[in-house]
């Protein structure tokens, strides 16, 4: 009788330390691999920054030198001040614009609103350093499309646009990301309870003191977090200082970390304390975001119910914003896009004229589908992007699943240092993990593999963001009904929690695939002829000036990219995932 | 005081098809008068609420208020909602998450054409604050108070601006039932000694004839019957309201003549009968019968009457209040609900009677 106690407690206690001990591998191997990816980079960073540059018959030493140069350098103040210019301007331009389209887009009755929605994530799928280049084509005082235009037409030299400055820069940064705050902006739109707006309209309020006193005042959390992010995102911004402010000394972090990086010698350690200053300001933007949200409880507008937003009838005005998103349309997708067609199109760069009408040749194309990096390129970035994207999508499901799921000590851990990579800028990334691997030989520098590792941290909490919001989506009852039916864990997940996710898995599997492609600012510090993509062959053909070699290729990358999200949508309505 | 002449909405829904909410409507309110529009959920009677709020422009018809015209199709006016001073609360409250119990009940004043002293503001504030109970939380996050509060709060600001017309939608729907029964009386309260025309939305038939002054019974977007609760409840002017409003047995006759008491008599598969009509009938009409389950008394077998329903009971259901017998009859079911203290077993034979006066006739 007591032996047989003893023995079931036994039983009991093996069963719990074994339970135990799956939990303890999964949670241990997430922490390992989470920490390895967010952390390792970071704290060598900080070291390097720290330390002389190493040569051979000189050790590396500690020395605060490099901070020293970075911040008493004349240079340093109009960086400072450039940077953060540059940032609050274009967030500022992008926000303006994206939040006015929401707007119509939501709230008027303006014609073919829904297809304007369709077509606003074109423009996410132009690589920026595509959508640079383009406006280089328009707006470049000397070869700017739009400037010979108008001088034709007025007959003047008067340099109308000039794209090579700190507006030129504003302009087309915040005009790329417009569609990004658009996107935010109508999800803020959508989650606010119309009678919240009906019952100032019903108190006697005009719009007016409506907008101003309701719903700006209830939207202040969605709009500043909005702000911040795109005020993040273009401090990070890569494309747009290289391209168009290098050429005319306009520095800011990105670019002069890319500087300081490619002068001769490098020098690692002066980029690495621009890299921790970068860091420093992301991570407060992101940790000032993160609080905002947090406390989104008080203002939370959300109530759930199905409502038909009452649109505002514009009347004769509908027309108007009708042509504005004709206008934004035409600036964001088909200028750019139709630029680049020409020039590739194009013997040698001109400008549209009758003469060069008679230029036309598939000549770019034909060199370009021969160019020797071309098929490696093309392999890598596809390669990268699709591995990239399964892997971040997998890892954080699980991380996703122990931390929303289930209530194990240290989840809070996982979760945040899965989501830490947000505040790196591309641009740092690529630079730390570049500086740790160098130190550390553990033969993946310069190869696919450094760049796949890169990445994957780059985009976990994309994946992170992606995940969360499938799986919060899903009423913890609707798997509880399924165990209370009789399914296993394992049928439960197949049959009601995986089929719940797929919508969201399947965006975020192909918005990584995206970002991937196009990503440059990680890569280029990155990339060696071994590992070659395909973003940073553009920036290479750009540098050596083969203008329309890098038009044909960027026109055949847009197509296949448009192609590949129209695919993947057809894909998931065809299999029956419907839109979160 | 309000007048409503052909109102008629339509808008295209999610797939593009045209709904048509609102198809004709007609009807009065009186000044003071708490009128409740009541109807299951799709039957057009919320449209018909934000049309005379002017939240929704209907398609055709007229809304007058006090004499004026608000909306009217043919004559093209449609006043602005800010411009009608009708008060409103909505299902879901609409509290603004962002100010204050005070700042929202002050708002309508603040925003108002006629500009008042801060003085004059806040002895108004107070006033409504203080009737609705709401004074001490006056400085209070508008989002610390409980789903009851947020109601009276809702209605304090629909009440500040003194409006012309008091618009309910569902005000109670979001409320538990305990707390529900309660602010049923204080609304109706409340509307008294403000003695304010009031339009009522609901889907519950019990406030609706626990509220009312009158009711519009409206299906598929046309008033199925307009009366007073009781009229409503007890004359039953088709099959639609006496199966919506209350429950209701039916039984389908045939009429045979009229009665000298002004009565009919009727012949069905369960046996002759007398009852009532609100209309005259003629010998040979098809007609259906509904009688409510409380008209439905237990008769011991040695009396003897006209009007029984002989059946066996199937299932018993105590209610507290009531007790609840399913009694088969021929192959039909009856509910009749009868005082608790009724002591019948399940599966005996049983007589049940109702007076023709209870027993409505419909065409």
């Amino acid at each position: 009788m007591i032996a047989k106690i003893i023995f079931l407690k036994k039983a009991a206690l093996l069963n719990f330390l074994k339970n135990l001990e799956l939990q303890w591998v999964l949670i241990g191997l997430c922490v390992l691999i989470v920490s390895y990816l967010a952390l390792i980079p970071l704290i060598f960073l900080l070291w390097e920054s720290f330390h002389t540059i190493e040569t051979s018959n000189t050790p590396s030493q500690l020395t605060l030198k490099n901070y020293f140069d970075a911040y008493s350098s004349q240079e340093t103040w109009p960086l400072f001040k450039n940077s953060i210019s540059f940032a609050a301007g274009s967030s500022l331009f992008a926000f303006f614009t994206g939040t006015v389209l929401a707007w119509m887009n939501e709230r008027t009755n303006t014609p073919f609103k829904k297809l304007f929605f369709t077509l606003s994530v074109v423009p996410l799928i132009i690589p920026g350093i595509l959508f640079t280049v383009t406006w280089i084509f328009l707006a470049s005082p000397k070869i700017g499309m739009i400037n010979l235009f108008l001088q034709n037409i007025f007959h003047t030299n008067y340099v109308f646009f000039d794209i090579y400055s700190i507006w030129g820069m504003i302009w087309v940064d915040g005009l790329h990301y417009s569609s990004m705050a658009f996107l935010m902006m109508t999800s803020a739109f959508r989650s606010m309870d119309p009678s919240l707006e009906e019952s100032a309209m019903m108190s006697g309020a005009n719009i007016f003191q409506i907008i101003w006193r309701v719903t700006i005042k209830l939207s202040w959390p969605a709009i500043f977090a909005t702000l911040l992010i795109l005020f993040v995102r273009s401090i990070e911004s890569f494309e747009v200082p290289a391209l168009l402010g290098l050429p005319v000394g306009i520095q800011v972090f990105t670019s002069s970390i890319y500087r300081a990086i490619h002068e001769y010698p490098s020098n690692v350690g002066l980029a690495s304390s621009y890299g921790i200053s970068l860091l420093i300001i992301t991570s407060i933007g992101v940790y000032v975001q993160s609080r905002i949200s947090g406390h989104g409880g008080k203002y939370s507008t959300v109530t759930g119910k199905g409502f038909r937003p009452k649109v505002m009838d514009l009347g004769k005005w509908r027309y108007l914003t009708a042509s504005l998103f004709v206008l934004y349309f035409l600036m964001i997708v088909i200028l750019p896009f139709a630029v680049l067609l020409w020039s590739s199109l194009q013997k040698y760069y001109a400008v549209p004229s009758l003469e060069s009408l008679k230029n036309l040749s598939w000549g770019a194309y034909t060199f370009i589908l021969a160019y020797p990096e071309l098929g490696g390129a093309i392999w890598n970035s596809f390669l990268l992007a699709i591995s990239c994207a399964t892997i971040v999508m997998l890892i954080t499901a699980v991380i996703c699943w122990l931390v929303l799921k289930t209530k194990m000590p240290g989840r809070w851990l996982v979760d945040n240092l899965a989501s830490l990579p947000i505040v790196f800028p591309g641009m740092v990334l690529g630079l730390s993990i570049m500086v740790f691997y160098l130190h550390v030989d553990i033969g993946i520098y310069g190869s696919m593999w450094i760049m796949l590792l890169a990445f994957i941290t780059r985009f976990l909490p994309y994946g992170m963001r992606y995940n969360t919001t499938a799986m919060l989506q899903i009423h913890k009852e609707l798997e509880e009904s399924a165990g209370m039916s009789g399914a296993s864990w394992f049928i439960t997940f197949k049959k009601v929690t995986l089929p719940l996710l797929k919508p969201g898995l399947m965006a975020g599997w192909i918005y990584i695939l995206i970002v991937s492609i196009r990503e440059l600012s990680t890569s280029i510090l990155l990339s060696s002829p071994d590992n070659q993509v395909v973003s940073v062959l553009i920036w290479e053909l750009w540098e050596n000036g083969q203008y329309i070699e890098l038009s044909a290729l960027g026109v055949m990358l847009i197509i296949s990219l448009f192609i590949l999200v129209m695919l993947a949508q057809l894909f998931s309505k065809r299999f029956g995932v419907k839109e979160a | 005081m309000l007048e409503i002449d052909h109102l008629y909405t339509e808008y295209p829904n999610a797939s593009g098809q045209i709904v048509k909410a609102v198809q004709d409507i007609s009807f009065q309110v009186p000044p003071g008068v708490l009128f409740t529009l009541l109807g299951p959920s799709g039957c057009g009677k919320t449209t018909t609420l934000r049309s005379i709020a002017g939240l929704e422009k209907p398609n055709g018809g007229e809304i007058r208020v006090d004499g004026t015209i608000v909306y009217s199709a043919i004559k093209n006016i449609f006043v602005p909602p800010n411009k009608r001073n009708f008060g409103m609360v909505f299902q879901s409250y609409a509290i603004w998450p962002h100010m204050s119990v005070f700042k929202n009940a002050s708002f309508p004043l603040e925003v108002g054409k006629n500009k008042l002293s801060k003085q004059e503001i806040d002895t108004k504030v107070m006033r409504v604050l203080t009737a609705v109970g709401l004074d001490i939380e006056a400085g209070r996050d508008a989002t610390k108070l409980s789903g009851g509060q947020q109601q009276r709060l809702a209605l304090a600001r629909a009440l500040v601006m003194e409006p012309k017309l008091l618009l309910l939608d569902e005000p109670l729907s979001n409320l538990d039932a305990k707390l529900r029964e309660r602010m049923r009386f204080e609304l109706k309260s409340m509307q008294k000694e403000y003695g304010l025309t009031t339009i009522y939305v609901t889907h519950d038939q019990g406030e609706a004839l626990a509220m009312s002054h009158e009711i519009a019974v409206i299906q598929s977007g046309r008033i199925a019957q307009i009366g007073t609760p009781r009229s409503i409840y007890e004359r039953p002017e088709n099959q639609f309201v006496a199966n919506f409003v209350g429950l209701s047995n039916f039984i389908n006759a045939t009429v045979l003549g009229a009665t000298d008491s002004g009565f009919y008599f009727v012949r069905s598969a369960l046996g002759d009968f007398e009852v009532s009509s609100m209309s005259t009938l003629m010998s040979g009409d098809e007609v259906l019968l509904s009688i409510r389950p409380e008209d439905l008394q237990w008769i011991p077998d040695s009396q003897s009457q006209k009007n029984i329903l002989n059946g066996t009971i199937n299932f018993q259901l105590f209610l507290g209040e009531f007790l609840d017998y399913q009694i088969q009859v021929g192959n039909q079911e009856f509910l009749a609900r009868v005082h608790p203290s009724t002591q019948l077993t399940v599966g005996s034979n049983v007589k049940f009677g109702f007076s023709p006066s209870k027993c409505i006739a419909l065409k």
